[in-house]
């Protein structure tokens, strides 16, 4: 067996603070390079992407299509920076492949495809559609047995897709406790606040309803995500979980935290400059 | 006697065929599994027959989602619902990452019937046509149904299958081998060119016999593939014979007519062409037969356009 990335016993929680802020970085030089692309989100989302691929997923960058691997869906698709830098860091791609992000040539579009980048395990892209892939992956692998889990990540704007709800019936009626979802609850869609474009409140009690387990977490607290996580492997009912993680939008940047204008669009040299020099220490 | 087959059953007939050899075979469906009759494949093999009830974005997102596990999903709904309500999932989950999913899609075109416009889909091939990595069968009756699903289970990447609703003439010249990618020689004849997909092909072969007694000599070429699309005896026919017409259950818009069109302009042929199809209009109820008729895709209706081209007035000095 290669080297596996493996949940440790014991996680460095300071290694892990290390990881996202050095993800952080690349999302903002990645989106500058490519001269667009989304930051806000996928700043928001680098603790949780973090956590999951360097504290909770079994899997192999050398060995990408290893049956057993842990599978990760980011239904956000737009937020690809994060999953593009995390997935360079672990070495599924050259680290240098991230200033090419939608460049003409690259592997690495605006929106992850499958066939294309080397770790992205499902398309995404327009709204709706990944939970439902990930809900059709993790049926296959309970049909066929498997002990591996599937996570997912979804937009909170991206629940006022029917298609959202769509899959929400469907792991229900097919017991996917193997399914361990995410909504990045940051509040904030293209448009402004979610509760003002098309209100999503209460949404733990939405899920609870559609027969998952769901409940709120700081969505930048790793001990938190972190006992999500175990706490849905525990209550391994036949039933899905979905995690609301409460996250700040553009997190770790002061001033693209919370501001809906930072959904999209890259940074200017001065922003990127200061950006990073807000992100080089804790 | 003319025998009346459902090609929809000659799906679901090779789904229960290619069950026990392929064993990730599964069968997806979206609460017409009675309509499209995969209830029938659901009997024999219930654990492998996925209800997503009605909900067919979901459906053709999972069917993604069990390709990408190693299965092989046979997403199944009616045209309608395949191409449009569930469009997007059709073309960014299944056909972008170029998955192995085969898109069943039964009711599709004007014999739907009764349930009107609303779910007779006469775009779908056009839809289906327009996107990348896609390949489109429309076979022609029950066997060759049959045929096409059987290769489709082989063949590696997305697939659209359109099948009918209604009972439809046995055509035994359609039942040779299946080659997916590959027109079939229905008859030969030097005058003129009838050009079939799907149903139409035994309305061609009629049309043919109609001409034959005119003294018109017409060749029948039929396209159960659409794409990837035959060219080759398409354009052997523009350069031997005085005019070709196109058949299809289908708007005149995005399907076999424009193809051809395309083809014989792309090869500087400037062989002339009429599409016989249901005219940039919307569907209504009625009995198959009837819309047949009312929509003018009837063998008269394609001997009559054949006839029209022969005529030296058709083609502008």
């Amino acid at each position: 067996m290669t080297a596996l990335l493996a949940p440790t016993p014991t996680v460095d929680l300071a290694r892990l603070r290390g990881k996202a802020r050095a993800i952080r970085r690349e999302i903002l030089r990645m989106v500058h390079a490519g001269q667009s692309g989304h930051p806000g989100g996928s700043l928001g989302v680098a603790d949780l992407v973090t956590a999951l691929y360097y504290a909770v997923l079994r899997h192999d960058p050398q060995n990408p299509r290893w049956a057993q691997r842990d599978r990760f869906i980011l239904s956000k698709g737009h937020c690809s920076p994060v999953i593009y830098a995390v997935l360079a860091d672990c070495g599924y791609f050259p680290p240098g492949d991230l200033a090419t992000f939608r460049r003409p040539g690259s592997h690495l579009q605006g929106h992850p495809c499958s066939a294309k980048t080397p770790g992205i395990e499902a398309s995404t892209g327009t709204l709706g559609l990944g939970l439902s892939t990930a809900c059709g992956m993790a049926l296959g692998g309970m049909l066929r047995g498997g002990s591996h889990y599937y996570y997912a990540l979804c937009g909170d704007g991206e629940q006022q897709e029917g298609q959202i709800w769509e899959a929400a019936m469907f792991a229900n009626k097919y017991h996917l406790s193997n399914l361990i979802a995410f909504t990045d609850r940051n509040r904030l869609q293209t448009d402004g606040d979610t509760e003002d474009v098309m209100p999503l409140d209460p949404l733990p009690e939405k899920w609870r309803a559609f027969g998952w387990h769901s409940w709120e977490i700081d969505g930048h607290d790793f001990t938190q995500i972190l006992a999500a996580v175990a706490r849905a492997k525990r209550e391994h009912d036949g039933r899905p979980t979905m995690i609301i993680a409460n996250t700040t939008k553009g997190k770790g940047v002061s001033f693209m935290e919370g501001a809906a204008a930072w959904h999209s669009g890259p940074p200017s040299d001065a922003q990127l400059a200061l950006a990073l020099e807000e992100l080089a220490h804790d | 006697m003319t025998e009346f087959r459902q090609t929809r059953q000659g799906y679901v007939d090779a789904l229960i065929e290619l069950a026990t050899e392929i064993p990730e075979l599964l069968v997806l469906d979206a609460d017409v599994a009675k309509a499209t009759k995969t209830a029938d494949f659901q009997k024999k093999f219930p654990s492998r027959h996925i209800n997503c009830g009605t909900a067919e974005q979901n459906e053709l997102s999972v069917a993604a989602g069990l390709a990408l596990e190693g299965f092989l999903p046979f997403a199944t709904t009616f045209a309608m619902f395949a191409t449009a309500r569930a469009g997007d999932q059709l073309r960014n989950s299944i056909a972008y990452p170029k998955l192995n999913v085969k898109v069943a899609a039964t009711h599709g075109g004007i014999t739907t019937g009764g349930d009107g416009a609303s779910h007779q889909a006469c775009e779908d091939i056009a839809i289906a046509r327009a996107l990348p990595n896609m390949t489109v069968l429309v076979p022609g009756d029950y066997e060759e149904a049959r045929r096409a699903t059987l290769a489709a289970a082989r063949h590696v990447g997305p697939v659209y299958l359109r099948f009918g609703r209604d009972t439809y003439p046995v055509v035994p010249a359609l039942h040779g081998e299946f080659v997916i990618g590959r027109a079939k020689l229905l008859r030969n004849g030097g005058d003129v060119t009838l050009v079939s997909t799907g149903i139409m092909a035994g309305e061609a072969l009629r049309a043919a016999e109609q001409l034959a007694a005119a003294g018109i000599s017409a060749r029948v070429l039929h396209y159960p593939t659409i794409k990837p699309f035959d060219a080759e005896p398409l354009l052997r026919a523009a350069r031997q014979t005085r005019g070709l017409v196109t058949a299809e259950e289908h708007s005149i818009i995005g399907g076999l007519g424009e193809a051809a069109a395309a083809a014989i302009l792309e090869a500087g042929l400037g062989t002339p062409l009429r599409r016989i199809g249901v005219r940039d209009v919307f569907g209504e109820s009625g009995q198959a037969g009837d819309l047949l008729d009312k929509f003018g895709l009837r063998a008269a209706n394609i001997a009559q356009a054949a006839q029209a081209l022969l005529r030296p007035a058709a083609v502008p000095a």
